[in-house]
């Protein structure tokens, strides 16, 4: 298992070297085509800011793209305490793994089932899994889902797959200012029939240019998806072999496969979720667009794996030779230093109800208020919402709402009363009605407002 | 002189491989350690939980004290043999501690009330996920032991294993009997 990291590490590295020289040579072809007064130097030039081009983008990628990720999906923390079977779990997985660090957990608010890592440094990684996940997926499965996750922070996938992602988006952009460059000075020069601009080079250069812009991404997105694709299979054995239970990860499969569409992906972030969420689950085809093998490929492997009752890379590898007639995807030297374990037997526990309030959970972890009536219905009031009390839709009952973003108004001897803490800012609080909040500024000295709504009277204290 | 430098060169190669070979012995070992300890820190874990565990469920189940007598007496024996450290007698008190939580929580089975408390809920998740991070932290221990175990068996590694007296160390079997029944547990 130890060295297994190893040796993913220098194969992707191969294929990630390839693309560099690719993205290189293509920038530098670009350059070639602009520079019209002498080739040599615009070929230079242009590799010269091909390069920095994609190092910015990988820096940033490199130095926030964890963060941007799970900013822009409203990730919420799992701590041991607010979800103690995820964490668990995630735990569980973490020891089997022997990483070092614990992953951070995210929920996502979502009710697509699908999960993904991030983690391009070592330091910190971390686990996404939407809500929907954690709400239907039994014990065992949604171990498996986590054990892939995990295989890909193991194996440093992220890494490899967010560099190559930028150098994929860096040769596209490249091809694209090359095409379209020529096509706008062809037609500029037929009107001023004047040669200059791109099509001022020399012809036997342009046409190679021209040639190399056209074959460059798709080059490249053979060499990205061919990467992809492959980590998937690795991600899912390393995911078997830590489990002892392939069924538990076949069957989680099955189900996401059917809702893993969520709305939040982007093509870089793609190869890192457990089932491609941008594309139909069995698209099958050597040159089809997805990031992910067709998934019910992925099932029949796990499901196989199951029957045979051991489970080791080496049997993964000869099931996926067989179900795919391909060549292997492990070195010599990997299945030398694998053990075989024997398959585990299931865990009892089903999709426990506590489950089913997760949802709650994470709503008010993000400040909504949830009034139960006594009809059985939950109303779940958002944070702008400042109402005290609400009409249950379906008996017609008055609730009154309790939360921790609930006015601060007492009720005092004589009616309602707030309490200002600082005299010297402004300071506010809705009223009861919720359609009225009122504003006290540092100089009111009033000791009391009226809601322009319902007319209730707000008496003022003032601290001593 | 151009002898000199040869000469120079080779041993400072050498030289390297010989700390980068030394260095990795090292490395592994420590990992074994560390992995080991992981397994330690997870069954004392649950030999706290259990006592809980117990105390709980006594209240609602009156008629099961030998079955309780027979987990608080596994539990015992398996921290002396952690105290003593000696890895194969680890191995076998924690298969006997296995069966016997195994039954108790079959027992459980027969009593709805004790199922509907939170806590004993809260608890048993507890000890179904350190029971799962024991069979973990074996598997992860069992891991490096083999990966370690090659570097001292292998060439060139096994010249450095001798000189500096690195031994084999011992995987963590469970008998096969009791892996198979502990966790079918049903709540």
């Amino acid at each position: 298992m130890w060295e297994l990291i190893r040796i993913n590490k220098r194969k992707s590295l191969f294929v990630l070297i390839l693309m560099f020289i690719l993205m290189v040579s293509l920038s530098g072809a670009v350059g070639a085509g602009f520079y019209t007064v002498d080739w040599v130097t615009g070929m230079i030039w242009g590799a010269l800011i091909g390069v920095v081009l994609w190092a910015v983008q990988a820096a940033v990628a490199y130095f926030a793209g964890d963060d941007i990720v799970l900013h822009f999906n409203m990730a919420v923390v799992v701590t041991p305490e607010s979800y103690p079977q995820l964490y668990n779990i995630v735990e569980e997985m973490k020891i089997a793994s022997g990483l070092q660090v614990m992953p951070e957990i995210y929920i996502v608010q979502s009710s697509g089932l699908n999960a993904f890592a991030t983690g391009i440094r070592r330091e910190k990684t971390a686990i996404c899994v939407t809500s929907g996940l954690v709400e239907n997926l039994t014990r065992d499965e949604l171990q498996g889902v986590i054990a892939h996750e995990m295989s890909h922070i193991m194996n440093r996938d992220v890494l490899f797959m967010t560099f190559a992602g930028v150098m994929l988006g860096t040769i596209t952009m490249l091809s694209n200012v090359m095409l379209k460059g020529t096509v706008f000075a062809n037609s500029e020069n037929k009107r001023s029939r004047k040669k200059g601009g791109f099509s001022g080079g020399h012809p036997a250069v342009i046409i190679v240019v021209l040639l190399f812009a056209v074959i460059a991404p798709v080059l490249a997105r053979i060499f990205y998806f061919t990467i992809s694709k492959k980590r998937e299979y690795l991600a899912d054995a390393s995911a078997a072999r830590l489990t002892r239970y392939p069924i538990g990860l076949a069957s989680a499969l099955q189900k996401i496969a059917k809702h893993s569409s969520i709305d939040f992906v982007s093509k870089i972030t793609a190869p890192m979720f457990i089932v491609n969420p941008q594309f139909a689950a069995d698209e099958d085809s050597l040159f089809s667009a997805s990031t992910h093998p067709p998934v019910y490929k992925r099932i029949a492997i796990l499901t196989q794996l199951q029957h045979g009752g051991k489970v080791s890379l080496e049997t993964y590898q000869r099931i996926y030779e067989k179900e795919l007639e391909a060549s292997g995807l492990f070195s010599k030297t990997t299945l030398e230093t694998d053990k075989s374990e024997a398959v585990r037997a299931e865990s009892a526990e089903k999709i426990s109800e506590s489950r089913k309030d997760l949802a709650d959970v994470i709503l008010a972890n993000a400040g909504f208020k949830i009034a139960t009536c006594e009809c059985g219905l939950k109303i779940k009031l958002p944070p702008s919402d400042l109402r005290m009390k609400v009409v249950c839709p379906r008996c017609r009952k008055e609730i009154s709402v309790s939360g921790s973003n609930a006015a601060p108004v007492g009720n005092g001897e004589d009616g309602l009363v707030f309490k200002r803490k600082n005299v010297n800012s402004w300071e506010s609080f809705p009223c009861q009605c919720g359609r009225f909040t009122f504003q006290l500024s540092p100089l009111f000295r009033g000791t009391s407002v009226v809601c322009r709504h319902c007319r209730t009277k707000v008496r003022i204290e003032y601290p001593e | 002189m151009t002898f000199l430098v040869i000469f120079l060169v080779l041993v400072v190669v050498c030289a390297f491989s010989f700390f980068a070979m030394y260095n990795k012995l090292i490395g592994l070992r420590n990992i074994v350690r560390n992995s080991w300890s992981q397994i330690d820190v997870q069954l004392k874990r649950r030999f706290d939980l259990i006592p809980n565990l117990v105390e709980t469920a006594k209240g609602y189940m009156k008629h099961e004290s030998e079955t309780f007598i027979k987990v608080t007496e596994a539990r015992a024996q398996a921290m002396s043999a952690i105290n003593k450290g000696d890895v194969k007698e680890v191995g076998a008190a924690a298969a006997n501690l296995d069966s016997a939580l195994a039954k108790m929580m079959l027992t459980f089975e027969n009593y709805p009330e004790l199922k509907a408390n939170q806590n004993f809920l809260s608890l048993q998740e507890e000890l179904t996920s350190t029971e799962n991070k024991v069979a973990f932290a074996r598997q992860a221990y069992n891991d490096s032991v083999l990966s370690y175990n090659n570097a001292v068996e292998m060439f060139p590694t096994n010249i450095l294993a001798n000189m500096f007296n690195f031994k084999k160390s011992d995987f963590f079997e469970i008998e096969e009997k009791s892996e198979k029944q502990a966790p079918k547990v049903t709540f």
